[in-house]
């Protein structure tokens, strides 16, 4: 049944408001299919961010992809925990963990182990929308945990002008991807951070947008 | 289905001439692909076959009848405004002003649809404008104001009003010759204009040397230009029998028009590219580019051609 319903969502809703109402320009697309299993690793724009990406992949892969996200917004009301749960199938985090014996990556960990991929934003929360913003280390650490696993870069353009932070109306405009080379874990986590935070500027400068204000 | 073929016929065999081209090209490209293993045709044999699909997509919208194309238009219509929106640089307190612009696709064609020609040929220049200003002053911010209205407007007269003359072609009556009708007219408009492209492209690649815009678009030469305009009204003079109302004055000028207009269009979004610096408007048609670079053409040779119809030829 959740199947099913996954299936309405993704297929039926998602995809063609992405690819008809949106429109995708892919670059690379052949990177996403190299790897089994990966951490995807974006720019946080809007809330079609997590719709966008779980787009790039067929139905089967879907199932087997899972977004982070926080628990203090996606469990806000029982509604919306249980479509996070169902039908997106987030991995919930928390935020503002003060205990030091308990791991805020333990979810994403367990989800690793089992084969699956995640979708990530190290940024935070959605930033200003078309803004690059740095990285949280928290990849990093899941990174150091599993380095046999690929971190991919992925950077997003137009989301942000499509359905910014705070606005509920969608204005269609083409979205540009951009899907980077892999990053592994190489011992360090400075070196980690700086690669990866590199490889995103890189791909942001490709497309030569111009700033949205 | 008898009926339906006989009413179709000049049509139907039309698309069997463009089919056939199509298989003819897709043949040579494979021929030479395989004597010259080592050079690249893959863009080639890309650009042949996107053709097909655009073929067939507009076959089928156009034998479907008119309520089939009018859709199919606006659908078009849609992706090019979308993919224009796109590339110009826009405020963000513009999105409500361009999601106007977005719900002013559907209504144009509506117009159309109901065969309403007074509110097809005034909605977007008279009315559209006034709206895309008042909605402007409401935003309340007055720096980047002229440039959001004169984009935004100049992008709905381009992708929509332009383009919806297209399926405006519908709106022409010709009671003395049954064998014509919207479908065909659509037909001569759309390939005449194809074939210009075409034939500028091949005329100015084998004899151009003298520039006629350097500046906008370096590729295009008076020779392009006249062998265009020339092979574009031989067609015209050839096909006007079967497919339009009119006698051999109006299809010289028909193909006069379409030659010229085309070659405009053409230069006329390659200066908007170049003023963005860009080279292709987007990837939707692999080895063509985006949209906009297919229909350029047609945003001046549609209105133009309906016009023309219109006032000269029925």
């Amino acid at each position: 049944m959740k199947t099913v319903l996954r299936y309405i969502w993704f297929q039926v809703l998602i995809k063609p408001l992405v690819l008809v109402v949106l429109g995708l320009n892919i670059r690379d697309r052949s990177r996403l299919h190299k790897h089994k299993q990966m951490i995807l690793v974006a720019n946080h724009n809007s809330h079609l961010d997590t719709m966008v990406l779980m787009s790039l992949f067929p139905f089967k892969r879907i199932q087997e992809t899972r977004p982070v996200a926080a628990t203090d917004y996606f469990y806000k009301s029982r509604l919306r925990r249980w479509f996070a749960d169902n039908i997106i199938q987030i991995v919930p985090v928390q935020r503002e963990i003060r205990s030091v014996r308990l791991d805020p990556l333990a979810s994403c960990s367990q989800a690793l182990k089992k084969g699956q991929s995640l979708i990530l934003y190290p940024e935070g929360t959605r930033g200003e929308p078309e803004k690059l913003e740095n990285f949280k280390t928290g990849i990093a650490h899941l990174s150091k945990r599993f380095p046999e696993i690929p971190v991919v870069p992925i950077f997003c353009h137009g989301l942000g002008k499509a359905l910014p932070k705070g606005d509920f109306l969608l204005v269609p405009f083409y979205c540009d991807i951009f899907i980077g080379p892999p990053i592994y874990w190489q011992g360090n986590r400075n070196t980690f951070m700086k690669s990866l935070n590199q490889t995103m500027q890189g791909l942001a400068e490709q497309g030569n947008f111009k700033p949205w204000d | 289905m008898t009926e339906f073929i006989n009413t179709n016929m000049h049509l139907l065999i039309a698309f069997a001439g463009i089919f056939l081209v199509l298989l003819i090209a897709g043949t040579t490209a494979a021929i030479l692909k395989h004597r010259n293993p080592q050079k690249d045709y893959s863009n080639l044999q890309q650009r042949i076959k996107t053709w097909w699909y655009i073929a067939f997509f507009f076959a089928a919208a156009l034998l479907l009848g008119k309520g089939f194309f009018v859709i199919f238009m606006a659908f078009v219509s849609f992706l090019a405004m979308k993919e224009y929106f796109s590339l110009i640089p826009t405020r963000r307190v513009d999105r409500r002003v361009l999601l106007w612009a977005y719900i002013a696709v559907p209504v144009q064609y509506c117009w159309i649809h109901i065969g309403w020609y007074g509110m097809f040929i005034i909605f977007i220049p008279v009315y559209m404008f006034l709206l895309t200003g008042l909605r402007l002053v409401l935003v309340g911010r007055t720096d980047g104001f002229l440039r959001s209205a004169g984009t935004i407007h100049w992008g709905m007269m381009a992708t929509v009003f332009s383009l919806s003359h297209i399926a405006g072609l519908f709106l022409v009556t010709t009671p003395d010759h049954p064998q014509v009708s919207g479908q065909t007219l659509v037909f001569y408009l759309l390939f005449l204009t194809q074939i210009n492209d075409v034939a500028q492209y091949i005329w100015g690649k084998s004899f151009g040397k003298r520039k006629v815009v350097p500046q906008i678009s370096p590729g295009k030469t008076w020779a392009g230009l006249i062998g265009g305009v020339a092979t574009t009204t031989v067609l015209a003079v050839l096909l006007a029998p079967y497919l339009t109302p009119m006698n051999l004055i109006h299809s010289i000028f028909a193909g006069i028009i379409i030659g010229l207009a085309g070659f405009f269009g053409d230069i006329t979004i390659s200066a908007l590219k170049r003023d963005l610096k860009i080279k292709d408007s987007g990837s939707f048609l692999p080895g063509h580019g985006g949209i906009l670079d297919r229909i350029d053409s047609l945003t001046f040779t549609a209105p133009l051609f309906l016009h023309f119809v219109r006032y000269f030829c029925t």
